[in-house]
């Protein structure tokens, strides 16, 4: 079936793209890569679009540590940047582990983080997904839910967040530029995002036209030697993870002063691993301490029929990333 | 203006210029397969998956059936009927049939095209290119020969 067509304008501005797209039926688009896809997929039906691409939103600035991404600059373009690939690997990393060349030239970090759920119920037309079609159940609660949430899900649904950059943005308390009816905002990334409860059609915090403008990610260089991102999945390129650990450590003399962890493939959002992170602060990075962190990483995992592998999966994958960066010199 | 009025969108496709009117929510894919008649660039999954629609703009390469025409008014844009002529074939082209690089060839267009931006890239070595390639699928199977061609011209 061929999808509705839409009415396409261009934004002239940010106020302009913030008014044209605050009416009922309106979406963005940047890069496309996602939207187009939902479009044809018929999981979204948008009278209009409007084209924010031409916006003067892509710089990608680095100002005494502190790097400011503009919301359209290209995945391609921010994981080679050197500012970055230098200061920021983990960035780098967790963006050259997600999709593929053509898709990295395309998309936006705005789009990307504010890209929906791989949930094949959800982009599958004729069946039952309350993100979708709000009250027509959740299919994947009692259907295929290997793919599904541990953390943070809801009856309504239980989806989970596809970015990679996301969950490294999210280990490096990174925040959120954005500019709408209140004006210009900035708060946390996880912020960003909504837990389904009941209400699973409302994913993000973001109100009608409001749009993302830029993502400020404090200073790492502490972390540039012992950060990764570790992303499993079920083939070796070009695939959504399954599970994905960022993971950065600052350690002096020996101790962990500080971590940061977060994980995707497991919830609704970036999880972030807070009680992980903190059982490592102020201990030495050994076999003990990791193992203490992987542990209370899948505290509280609430599996369904399928993904209860998972839970092994995220406790491993936290161990080996820290295992990884915890024995650097 | 209707809601679901046309619009004019400028491609410089190949060097050249062309005009085209079209609905908003076309493709570049779209435009250049059904607008223009250039053909050689393939529509398989039409859901940004295989990679057989790749083209360059700006000579970057991206998926044609995930780009709105209208975002790309004004750019240039390279196709494989770009690439090589029939009397000279690109180096790519040549390296292709050397190593069998295809079977039915429908992916080939897209494979040629996604391995010229990945030469600009410059792998550095097979894994490289096997990993900047792994957006292009070929369902006859060709991956390793598709890998050693471009390899070849790479000179690794």
């Amino acid at each position: 079936m061929k999808s509705p067509s839409f009415q396409y304008s261009r934004a002239a501005d940010v106020s302009d793209a913030f008014i044209q797209c605050s009416r009922p039926g309106t979406a963005f688009v940047a890069g496309g890569t996602d939207l187009l896809q939902l479009w044809k997929a018929g999981a979204i039906a948008p009278e209009g679009v409007v084209d924010i691409s031409r916006l003067p939103l892509d710089a990608i600035e680095f100002t005494d540590g502190q790097l400011r991404l503009g919301a359209l600059a290209r995945l391609s373009d921010v994981a080679t940047h050197p500012d970055v690939t230098r200061d920021h690997p983990l960035i780098a990393k967790a963006i050259l582990a997600s999709a593929s060349g053509q898709i990295r030239n395309m998309a936006t970090v705005g789009g990307n983080l504010l890209q929906r759920t791989r949930c094949p119920y959800f982009r599958t037309e004729g069946l039952a997904c309350n993100k979708r079609t709000p009250g027509s159940g959740c299919g994947a609660l009692s259907g295929e839910n290997r793919q599904a949430a541990l953390f943070g899900a809801s009856t309504s649904c239980v989806a989970t967040h596809a970015s990679d950059l996301a969950v490294a943005l999210t280990a490096l308390d990174a925040e959120v530029e954005v500019f709408g009816a209140a004006g210009r905002r900035r708060f946390p990334l996880p912020d960003l995002y909504r837990l389904p409860a009941e209400t699973p059609e409302r994913e993000t915090s973001l109100t009608a036209g409001e749009l993302i403008t830029g993502i400020h990610i404090p200073s790492a260089s502490r972390f540039a030697a012992r950060s990764t991102y570790l992303k499993v999945r079920d083939r070796a390129s070009f695939e959504f993870a399954v599970v994905s650990v960022a993971a950065v450590l600052h350690v002096e003399s020996g101790r962990i002063v500080e971590a940061g962890l977060a994980a995707g493939g497991v919830a609704p959002l970036p999880w972030r691993l807070t009680r992980s992170e903190a059982v490592l602060v102020g201990r030495a990075p050994d076999a003990q301490a990791i193992a203490a962190a992987g542990d209370m990483a899948v505290e509280h995992a609430r599996p369904l029929a399928h993904n209860g592998f998972k839970i092994a999966l995220l406790r491993n994958a936290v161990i080996r990333a820290l295992q990884t960066i915890g024995s650097q010199p | 203006m209707s809601p679901r009025s046309s619009i004019n969108v400028s491609l410089k496709i190949n060097g050249r210029d062309h005009d085209v009117t079209s609905p908003g929510c076309d493709t570049l894919l779209d435009i250049l397969r059904d607008k223009l008649g250039m053909t050689g660039t393939k529509k398989g999954c039409d859901m940004g998956a295989c990679g057989a629609c790749t083209v360059l703009a700006g000579g970057r390469r991206i998926k044609s059936c995930l780009a709105l025409a209208a975002s790309y008014d004004g750019r240039s844009i390279t196709t494989i009927e770009g690439i090589g002529t029939l009397d000279k074939l690109h180096p790519l082209q040549a390296a292709f049939i050397r190593h069998d690089a295809l079977q039915c060839g429908y992916c080939t267009p897209g494979q040629i095209l996604s391995g010229l931006a990945l030469l600009d890239e410059k792998p550095g070595d097979l894994a490289a290119i096997r990993e900047g390639m792994s957006g292009n699928l070929c369902r006859c199977g060709a991956h390793p020969n598709i890998v050693a061609a471009i390899a070849e011209v790479a000179g690794l």
